[in-house]
């Protein structure tokens, strides 16, 4: 097996267990490659790639335009807001324009979910899931699995905890989706206005108290509160949801063991998090990101090579 | 499928040997050359030749690394069969050593235009000499030969040479098989 089962990344749904450990063992080997005095492999000179974000991002954004520079493949960046979807201009055309200057894929971020999967059944590349609403974020979620990896040998048998707005969270459920795949237990702890009605159904267990449910896991996923996706309260103040779901020193030091701490980013410092747990040496934060742009080389390097000349 | 030993145990016990002399030859305590088996049928011979060097002719300090050159390769795309990358191990700086590439069989040399691309990022290396087990001359589509050569092979498209090492297949031979 080397290579993979789809076309697309759209979400982790659509991927095997033997999809991700190929590209884990792919993504070891762009972990050697970035950490070079050289960090350039020229395997996709001849691709070119479209970053479409019609929603605002930072890491994921760079990430992934590094991810595609060290590949050595042609980039072009979109943003919504600096563009003809402003004028009125459909997603197809809007892409169908881009690919029409001969462009091979598409890495997009969409605040609708099931974006990625529409655009795959009606333009002809290689589609990318950045994020699609409150969907998928299937590159997040294998990074976060590959740090788990990385940091304690295997996900297999490990206890996870996603902690707060699993209700907005793409992250959460692409997470879900990738940790049942390679045999992780998954737990969901939040207030449970942010927990969906049917959470259950997807096998994870549910705790709305973070000292128990920091007590069963091996690594906690503190998620961030998403303000932007609230259209109404649904907790008291932010001060209440910090007291009951926010991670301090204190909190951890009272555990009997040392569990892993990640965070997707960003962080709200002092929320979800204090500082000084973000700064721990139990947190692995920043190799999140720096395994995110590996990961993100593997992924873009495998639906490449699915790409006929 | 015919099968025809180019090289036995003991013929490659002994071209290694030799190999491992002109190596020394021209290295002379090592201290400023590396050894890189090209991944993934090189790093056998790199190995063993090191081993020898090391056991045998009491050279130490040999800086021995494995370089993979999958994303170096000019066929990206191009075949049925998907590139798989191996891993690579340079713990070492190349600026400024002698490198010398080890790989098992010369072909078109395509392999070896992919390493002297690849090895670049781990820096400027002063000279690039090439050790080959086996080299199948008439068969180059660049012009690349070897500096150190085990046995010359006059073997024709449809044919192909397999090593096989003691460590990973159980015998030490090479063998030329008809497709």
């Amino acid at each position: 097996m080397s290579e993979l089962s789809v076309n697309h990344l759209l979400g982790i749904k659509y991927l095997t267990k033997e999809d991700i450990n190929l590209i884990f063992e792919t993504a070891d080997q762009f972990k050697e490659v970035i950490n070079r005095p050289i960090k350039k492999v020229p395997s996709l000179r001849d691709i070119t790639i479209a970053n479409l974000f019609f929603e605002n991002s930072t890491r994921t954004k760079l990430s992934f335009e590094l991810a595609e520079k060290r590949l050595s493949a042609d980039v072009i960046n979109f943003s919504a807001s600096q563009s003809s979807v402003k004028k009125g201009e459909t997603l197809i055309d809007t892409v169908n324009n881009i690919l029409s200057m001969k462009v091979d894929m598409v890495v997009m971020r969409h605040p609708n979910p099931g974006a990625g999967v529409f655009l795959s059944k009606h333009v002809n590349a290689s589609i990318v899931n950045a994020g699609d609403g409150a969907h998928e974020h299937p590159t997040q979620a294998l990074l976060d699995s590959y740090s788990i990896r990385e940091k304690l040998g295997s996900v297999k048998g490990k206890n996870v905890v996603i902690v707060g707005d699993i209700l907005h969270s793409r992250v959460a459920l692409s997470n879900i989706y990738a940790l049942q795949l390679q045999g992780a237990n998954v737990m969901v702890c939040g207030p449970k206005t942010l927990l969906p009605k049917y959470i259950k159904d997807l096998g994870v267990k549910v705790e709305t108290n973070l000292k128990k449910a920091l007590e069963w896991c091996d690594v906690a996923n503190m998620l961030r509160v998403q303000n932007e996706r609230m259209d109404i309260s649904y907790f008291p103040s932010t001060r209440e949801y910090t007291q009951q779901f926010g991670v301090n020193k204190e909190l951890l030091d009272s555990l009997n063991k040392e569990i892993v701490i990640m965070h997707p980013g960003p962080i709200n410092r002092g929320v979800e998090i204090t500082s000084d747990v973000a700064d721990s040496k139990q947190a692995i934060i920043l190799n999140q990101v720096e395994n995110g742009v590996a990961v993100r080389m593997a992924v873009i390097y495998l639906l490449a090579s699915k790409i006929k000349q | 499928m015919s099968q025809k030993v180019l090289l036995s145990s003991k013929e490659v016990n002994i071209t290694l040997h030799r190999l491992a002399c002109q190596l020394i030859e021209n290295h002379d305590d090592f201290s400023e050359t590396a050894l890189i088996g090209i991944q993934p049928r090189g790093k056998f011979l790199a190995n063993r030749l090191a081993k020898i060097l090391t056991e045998d002719y009491k050279i130490k300090n040999i800086q021995l690394g494995h370089l993979d050159i999958t994303f170096f390769r000019d066929d990206f795309r191009r075949g049925e069969k998907p590139l798989e990358a191996n891993t690579t191990i340079i713990d070492f700086i190349v600026e400024d050593k002698n490198v010398v590439f080890i790989d098992d069989v010369l072909y078109t040399g395509r392999s070896i235009r992919s390493a002297l691309t690849a090895i670049q990022s781990f820096g400027r290396p002063k000279d690039i000499e090439l050790l080959t087990l086996i080299d199948r001359r008439f068969s180059r589509h660049l012009p690349i030969q070897p500096n150190y050569r085990g046995r010359q092979v006059d073997a024709i498209d449809n044919q192909k040479v397999i090593v096989k090492w003691l460590e990973n297949e159980g015998e030490d031979a090479v063998y030329l098989v008809d497709k």
